[in-house]
Parts: structure tokens; C-alpha cells; sequence
């Protein structure tokens, strides 16, 4: 026979599980790479000294004290968004109207900061904002399960549609509100600060760290140890299994989409009434998308995206430094944020994957 | 004998670092042979016969095809080598006919009436009986195993592999089947037919290569060997291979099934006026080719199916007295506290959850117990420790993923927690399917102990020789009908695989 078959020159072969200090090591391998690989673009595009721009990008996030606190204060409503898909992703349920949900919990903090506000004592207030923010983002995605458990309607689609439905929603409360036709409800209650998180032991953001705190044991507790978790895990894995066990699958859905969506409201109260003081249709922000990578890349483990969310917004805060201190415009450094964010993502596959060389074995023939 | 048309040579193949699958293996092949591959499930048999069919590359040693050194490296090259592998999950389009399945993946000149005649011919000069029309979903398994077959012929297939051919096939189908490849043999073919059932390696092959933990052990001629000595081959020891089939004398009626019928989603009965019934210290095997009906059955009684009006199961128990089933809930059952355990055909899909360990395993009909709202793993972990013990599970801990352990152990997690509950009624399906020899038998003696405290079993089964060594009666179902209920002890297997394929007329 005369045909030669050739091997590819690459073999890639399944293998087991990296061991934890090989995972650590594979990701340290990967940034690495990344700040290599955006060294090289620096250098040759923009034409910049790489260490210099690392430096500021580190000085970005983390140079002032002030600077500092806003980093920790934005990886934690990102973390409490994160954490509010997890119940909802465990079971493959795949919300995707985090967005919509923290900007109804944003509307019905902001109208009862509007109509309370400086008239409720503000502790009192606080409570029921946090209460009606968490009721709002529920019924958000309330429709979405209801529609999922009763029809098996594709529930990321509906997700998404009901985002665009939140966003015309706050459009028109703005407008409503809006007294000076500048298209924009701005700092409410600036007089008075009704509604707004006190500072506590001095520090601005407190509340919000301690409520993000409160929610991350929380949702560890939920899916580690209780009956509830239990569930939503089963079902996640196998809907024939649950029934096999007994579990009201739909129930069971509903159930923990309720959950996700009051978690979702919550992260619009602490924004609208701990961060911003505002209502817009950019109060999310698209941390509900982010949100979605953050709860993915830790495997639903919250201590790792408490770690994964203040990764990522070091990375944003540090980008927008370097655009502003070399005059850089805002692509290039997103190329950097985005070349390091691909070097770990696909770090993952070294963990799972064994690549080698194919010699042609051609000794001892 | 004749000469060599496969030469493999010291092929080694690993997955990860823990698996090898094959460690340095050299097999022969002769022209116009039919030799059987035999070894348990994971010996590396598959594995083997998929670096002949391009599926994998070996990591080590070379083959030999017509004494020459070939690197077979996807499908195509194995066709064009003469190899085709019917494989044991068949490559069908469903809703394409046998012929456009045929021509799948050729060149478009191959015109369909030319093609068309070519099968035919083939058809006619081995004896397939094939209806080139005929829509893959309306097929049986038999139909399609045949269609695999004459597509790789078509293809020129000199040296054909069969993976697990009659795991599916009824004994006068699987006589059927052997006709042809004797046909093939003769017309100097060579067959490779990868199996676990003796009888049958012992009734069609010429030669048995035996596969042991990925190693050939050793070819023996048909010949000079008998079903005993193939065992230890196999297993590495010398084993028993009889089922015990003790007599309860003392009987009991737990369920009493009465026109028990199931729709599916296309309103179509799949379990069809059923009614027998099930008493303590019994095993009541259930026979039938699958899909008759087996699977909606036994989860018609668990409750997961919804039974059409006029349905009965009731259920009665020294201990709780009597219900109806029909009607109540798979939590209802549960919750109730009725014993009836259940081993589902679907171990990871549908009795256990692959990614959490033994203990949350144990514990999944039963996490509600205990009050609040957390859970109590103390009591699921101890039983979890006892089957372990008891059943010989191999795992790291009991906190390991399930779904990496072997089948076998899997298997005995499931069968540990349904029967550690003391169930009243025990119903299987397919309990054996896919595990070794050792833990076959090991599930057939706990299915005994079972019957012998006085456990109401039902054994659904696909191994007929099983089923009629193990069951005190065997009721066959046909199309979702009762089509015989048979005495164990008397019945014989040509009559069961009749009744398996031939509805009774109404009466």
C-alpha cells in the first residue's frame, strides 16, 4: 500500500483532575503569560514602558486609600450578583436577568427613598427598602421559573427579554420623577441623605460589606447543609433522579429562582442606597453579565468568587487608570484587561487536558 | 491455517495516568476466521478494536494489515484498509432511510440506483433480510444491527469488527445473525466479535483471544477449551457460575397489579392492561426485548408515570397495612414510609447523582428526615460506611464523585441503600447490565438473600439464561402487553424468546 498516513504533530489526551497547588500553579503560569504577551503589545503599539503601565494599573486599584476602598466596594456588589445566580445556576437554571432584577430592586429602593425619604427615621427605612428590593427582584424572576417549572419555556431568553422590560421600566420612572427635564432624576435626597447607608465605625461602605459578608456564608450554608440546597443540587444534576427522590421539581425551581432574584433586588438596594444615591437605566451596569462569568469560573464556590470578583474589578479599575495616565483611549486598555482574562480562562484546559508532542518514532526501526 | 489478514503488535494505549487500557496486547487475525474478543466489561476489548477502526491511535506498537505497517489515524483510513466496526451504540440517522444511511459520508457520484443494486447483492449473497426504505425509527435493533453490518460491507469491509452484536438480540434473531456470519467466513471475511456471553463465543468463533485488565492472556482454539476454563481466563480465578434458586415455602401477596395501563407522550399505550401478581419470597422475572414496556412499569408502581383510569396497584404489607398505589406520589410513597425499593436501569442518571458522593447519595430518599431546615448527614453517612463494608465499594472516600467510580461499584451503592431500607417489594431493572462477572454474581446473591427474608423481587432482566436460572416466574411482556407468565423452573429459553417477539392473538 502506498498511502502514507500522517500524524498530527500535536496529541492532546484526557487526564485526571489537577491537584489544587497544580491548579494554583497553572493559573500562576497564566498570568504570567498574560502580562508577557501584554508587555509585547505595550511595547510595540503604544509604544510605553509595560512596567511602568503595570504600576499604574496596580496604583489604579489599589494606590490610594480612597482608591482601595472603591475596589473592595465594587468586587462586593459584583460578588453579591454572583452570588445571587449560584442557586439558580446549580440547578441549570440560567438567569440571565440578573441585569433587569437589580434594577427593580434599584427602582423600589430608589421610589421609597424618593417618597420617605428625611420623613422615615432612616434605620426604618433602610429595612424596608432592603425588604421591598428583595420582593421586587423576585417577582422578576418570578415569571420567567413560573413560566420555566409550568411549560418548560427556555428560560434565557425570557431572562434576557425581561431585562429590556426593567430597563424601559426605569426609562419611564426617571421621566416621571424628573422635575427639570435633564432626563436624569440625580443624587436624591442630597440634603438629608434619607435612606442612604450611614457610615459605620467610620467607614463609608461598611453596611455594604457587612451585608455582602452576611449573604456569601449564607449562600455557602444554603447549598452546602441545608434540605433546600440539597434539592436544587439533585435537580441541577439529574430532573429523573428528583423525581425518582421524591422532589417536586417544578417547586424546586421556583423555589430557588425566588432566591436568586431577591439576592439580584438586594444588589440593587445596595447600589442605589449604599453606592450611587441615583436611579438610571445604567445602575446595573452589566455586572449582571459579569456576573454570570464570575459564578461560572469559581464552580459556585462563593469564597472563590469573592476572590474572582475582586480579580476582575482590579483589572477595570486598573484599566481606567492606564487609559487616563498615558492618554491611552479606553480600547487599548481593554485589549490588556482582555488578553490577561483569556490567559486564564483557558488556563482551565491544562488542568484537564494533557498536551505532548507526537515523535514519529522513527528509532528502532 | 490460512494467513494473517490483522496484525496488532504490542499496542498500548493510556487514558490519563491512572488508565491503561491496553498494555503491550499482540492479536492475530487470519482470513476467513471468526475470533471472539472476550473479557469483562473494561478488559480493554472496545478500546483494542477502536485503534483498528481509527477511533484512537495506540500510544505504542503497530499494526499490520496484509503484512504491512499501516497508521490507521480516523474512520476513513480503517474503510480504506477493508476494516468496518459495527459499533455497540449504533451510528444511524433516525430519520433517514437505510439507504441514504448507507450512503452517508460518500462520494456524491455514487448514484443511489447503482448503490441500491450493489446492497442488494449483497444482501442476497449473505442472506440479509433488509428493507432499504425503511426508516431507521421504525426499525428494531435488529434491523438496524443488520443495516450497520451491510454498511461496512458495502464500504468493502474485508475485516469486520462487531462490538457486543447480540447484548440486544433475542435467541432466534441471534441465530439468524450467526447464519450470515458463517456465510461471511466462508466467503473469506474475517469477523472479530467482541463479547461477553460464552455460550455464544463457544456456539460461532473459531479462535478466543481472552482480554484480562487490558492484557490478551492468551488465544485458545474453540476446540480445546469449554466455558469453565474461559471463566478463569477472564476473571483470573476460578469461580462458580451457578445461581442459587432456593424454595420459600412461606408466600405472601404485596402486589397485586390490575389493568395497569400507561400512555407515552403520543398517547400510546406502553404498558397495556397488566395485571399479575407479586408475592414475598419470590422472584419474579420480567422478559421481554427492551422497550416492551419494562421501564414505564416498574415506574408506573414507584409513581413516576401517571396511570391511565381503571389502573390498580395495591399494595400490602404485614407491616403497613394496605394502600393503593395509583394515584400517590413518588414523595407520598416515600413519605408514607412504604417499602418499595427500586434499582432504575439509568444507575447515574436516574438513581443516584454522579457528582456528589456516597454519603448524599445514601441519603436521597430519605434528606428530608430529621427537623429544620438543615440537613442530617450523621445517619446517611453511617449507612454509607456500612454498604461500603458490606458490598466491598471501592472509593477513595465517601466523599468521591460517584459517577468516577466503576460501574460495578456504582451499581452496589445503589442496590446497598435500596435494600439497607428493608423493602417490602424490591423491583430491578437490568441490575447486571454492563458490570463484571464477579459483581454479577455478587448482585444475584444479594437478590437471593432478599427473597429469602422474604422480599417481594422483581428481576428485569435481558440475559435469558439469567433470568430463567434466577426467577421462580418469569412473565414476558410483548409490545407493552402481558404475553406469558412462565414457571421459572420449567420454562425454556426458546419458549420465552418466542413470546418475547410473538404478540398472542387476542382472545
Amino acid at each position: 500500500m502506498e498511502k502514507v498516513h500522517h500524524r498530527s504533530f500535536l496529541r492532546v489526551t484526557k487526564k485526571d483532575e489537577a491537584s489544587l497547588p497544580v491548579k494554583a500553579l497553572v493559573i500562576a503560569i497564566a498570568i504570567f503569560c498574560a502580562l508577557l504577551v501584554s508587555a509585547l503589545f505595550i511595547f510595540f503599539v503604544t509604544k510605553l514602558d509595560p512596567i511602568s503601565v503595570y504600576v499604574s494599573m496596580f496604583k489604579g486599584a489599589f494606590g490610594t486609600k480612597r482608591r482601595a476602598w472603591i475596589t473592595i466596594r465594587d468586587a462586593c456588589l459584583l460578588l453579591l450578583i454572583s452570588l445571587s445566580l449560584a442557586p439558580a445556576f446549580r440547578m441549570r437554571f440560567w438567569n440571565c436577568g440578573a441585569e433587569g432584577q437589580i434594577l427593580l430592586g434599584g427602582l423600589s429602593t430608589a421610589a421609597l427613598m424618593i417618597y420617605f425619604g428625611n420623613k422615615v427615621p432612616t434605620p426604618l427605612l433602610l429595612l424596608v427598602m432592603m425588604i421591598a428590593s428583595m420582593l421586587s427582584g423576585a417577582i422578576w424572576a418570578f415569571l420567567p421559573a413560573y413560566f420555566k417549572a409550568k411549560y418548560d419555556t427556555n428560560e434565557t431568553l425570557f431572562t434576557l427579554m425581561m431585562n429590556y422590560v426593567g430597563i424601559q421600566l426605569i426609562e419611564f420612572f426617571v421621566d416621571f420623577w424628573d422635575k427639570k427635564q435633564s432626563h436624569s432624576v440625580g443624587i436624591i435626597n442630597m440634603n438629608g441623605q434619607g435612606g442612604w447607608f450611614p457610615p459605620v465605625f467610620g467607614q463609608q461602605y461598611t453596611l455594604n460589606i457587612l451585608i455582602v459578608l452576611v449573604v456569601t456564608v449564607f449562600i455557602y450554608v444554603y447549598m452546602k447543609y441545608s434540605k433546600h440546597g440539597y434539592e436544587g443540587a439533585v435537580v441541577g444534576e439529574s430532573v429523573a433522579t428528583a423525581k425518582y427522590a421524591g422532589i417536586n421539581v417544578p417547586k424546586v425551581i421556583r423555589n430557588n429562582v425566588l432566591l436568586s432574584g431577591a439576592i439580584s433586588g438586594l444588589a440593587g438596594f445596595v447600589e442605589v442606597s449604599g453606592i450611587s444615591h441615583t436611579i438610571s437605566n445604567n445602575t446595573a451596569g452589566g455586572r449582571g453579565f459579569t456576573a454570570i462569568i464570575v459564578c461560572w469560573l469559581a464552580k459556585f464556590n462563593p469564597f472563590a468568587m469573592a476572590l474572582i470578583s475582586l480579580f476582575i474589578v482590579f483589572l477595570s479599575k486598573g484599566a481606567a487608570q492606564i487609559s487616563s495616565d498615558f492618554g491611552l483611549n479606553e480600547f487599548a486598555s481593554q485589549i490588556i484587561t482582555g488578553i490577561i482574562l483569556f490567559f486564564i480562562l483557558s488556563s482551565d484546559f491544562f488542568n484537564n487536558y494533557k498536551v505532548s508532542f507526537n515523535h514519529n518514532r522513527k528509532e528502532g526501526r | 491455517m490460512s494467513e494473517i489478514a490483522v496484525s496488532m503488535r504490542g499496542i498500548t494505549k493510556r487514558f490519563g495516568r491512572k488508565v491503561l487500557a491496553n498494555n503491550h496486547v499482540d492479536l492475530d487475525v487470519y482470513k476467513g476466521e471468526i475470533l471472539s474478543l472476550l473479557g469483562e466489561n473494561g478488559s480493554g476489548k472496545t478500546t483494542l478494536m477502536n485503534m483498528l477502526a481509527g477511533i484512537y491511535s495506540p500510544d505504542e506498537g503497530e499494526i499490520l494489515i496484509n503484512d504491512q505497517k499501516v497508521e490507521i489515524t480516523s474512520p476513513k483510513d480503517a474503510y480504506d484498509l477493508g476494516i468496518g466496526m459495527v459499533h455497540q451504540h449504533f451510528k444511524l440517522i433516525d430519520v433517514f432511510t437505510a439507504l441514504e444511511n448507507i450512503l452517508i459520508g460518500l462520494p456524491a457520484k455514487e448514484a443511489e440506483k447503482k448503490c441500491r443494486a450493489e446492497v442488494e447483492q449483497i444482501c442476497q449473497k449473505y442472506g440479509f433480510d433488509l428493507d432499504l426504505d425503511k426508516k431507521i425509527y421504525e426499525m428494531s435493533v435488529s434491523e438496524k444491527e443488520t443495516l450497520e453490518i451491510v454498511k461496512t460491507l458495502y464500504r468493502g469491509a474485508s475485516i469486520l469488527i462487531l462490538d457486543e452484536p447480540t447484548a440486544v438480540l433475542t435467541p432466534q434473531e441471534i441465530t439468524k445473525l450467526f447464519t450470515i456470519l458463517r456465510n461471511m467466513k466462508d466467503d473469506g471475511k474475517s469477523i472479530v466479535i467482541i463479547t461477553h456471553k460464552l455460550n455464544e463465543v463457544m456456539e460461532i468463533s473459531d479462535r478466543i483471544s481472552v482480554l484480562r485488565k487490558g492484557e490478551n492472556v492468551g488465544t485458545v482454539l474453540k476446540t480445546e477449551t469449554n466455558e469453565q476454563q474461559l471463566t478463569e481466563m477472564m476473571v483470573g480465578e476460578k469461580i462458580t457460575l451457578d445461581i442459587a434458586r432456593d424454595f420459600v415455602e412461606e408466600k405472601h401477596k404485596r402486589l397485586e397489579v390490575k389493568n395497569l395501563t400507561v400512555k407515552n407522550i403520543d398517547g400510546k399505550n406502553v404498558v397495556d392492561d397488566i395485571s399479575f401478581d407479586l408475592y414475598s419470597g419470590e422472584i419474579l422475572g420480567i422478559a421481554g426485548i427492551s422497550g416492551s414496556g419494562q421501564k414505564e412499569l416498574l415506574e408506573a408502581i414507584m409513581g413516576l408515570q401517571k396511570c391511565e383510569e381503571g389502573s390498580s396497584v395495591i399494595y400490602n404489607s404485614t407491616a403497613h397495612g394496605v394502600h393503593e398505589l395509583v394515584g400517590l406520589s413518588t414523595k407520598e410513597i416515600i413519605s408514607h414510609g412504604l417499602h418499595l425499593a427500586f434499582v432504575p436501569e439509568d444507575r447515574l442518571g436516574m438513581g443516584l447523582v454522579g457528582n456528589m458522593g456516597m454519603t448524599d447519595n445514601v441519603m436521597l430518599k430519605r434528606y428530608r428526615k430529621g427537623s429544620g431546615p438543615f440537613l442530617h448527614r450523621k445517619m446517611p453517612h453511617d449507612t454509607a460506611v456500612k454498604i461500603k463494608d458490606e458490598l466491598e465499594v471501592v472509593t477513595p472516600d465517601l466523599e468521591y464523585p460517584v459517577r468516577r467510580l466503576s460501574g460495578g461499584n456504582v451499581q452496589k451503592i445503589l442496590v446497598g441503600r435500596e435494600i439497607n431500607n428493608k423493602p417490602t417489594v424490591l423491583m430491578t431493572a437490568y441490575a447486571v447490565r454492563g458490570l463484571d462477572i464477579n459483581t454479577s454474581y455478587a448482585i444475584y446473591n444479594l437478590l437471593n438473600e432478599q427473597k429469602k427474608k422474604g422480599v417481594a423481587v422483581i428481576y428485569v432482566g435481558e440475559d435469558l439464561d439469567v433470568l430463567l436460572a434466577l426467577s421462580d416466574r418469569i412473565m414476558v411482556l410483548c409490545a407493552g402487553k402481558m404475553n406469558g407468565m412462565l414457571d421459572g423452573r420449567t420454562a425454556s429459553k426458546e419458549e420465552v424468546g418466542y413470546l418475547m417477539t410473538h404478540l398472542k392473538e387476542e382472545a
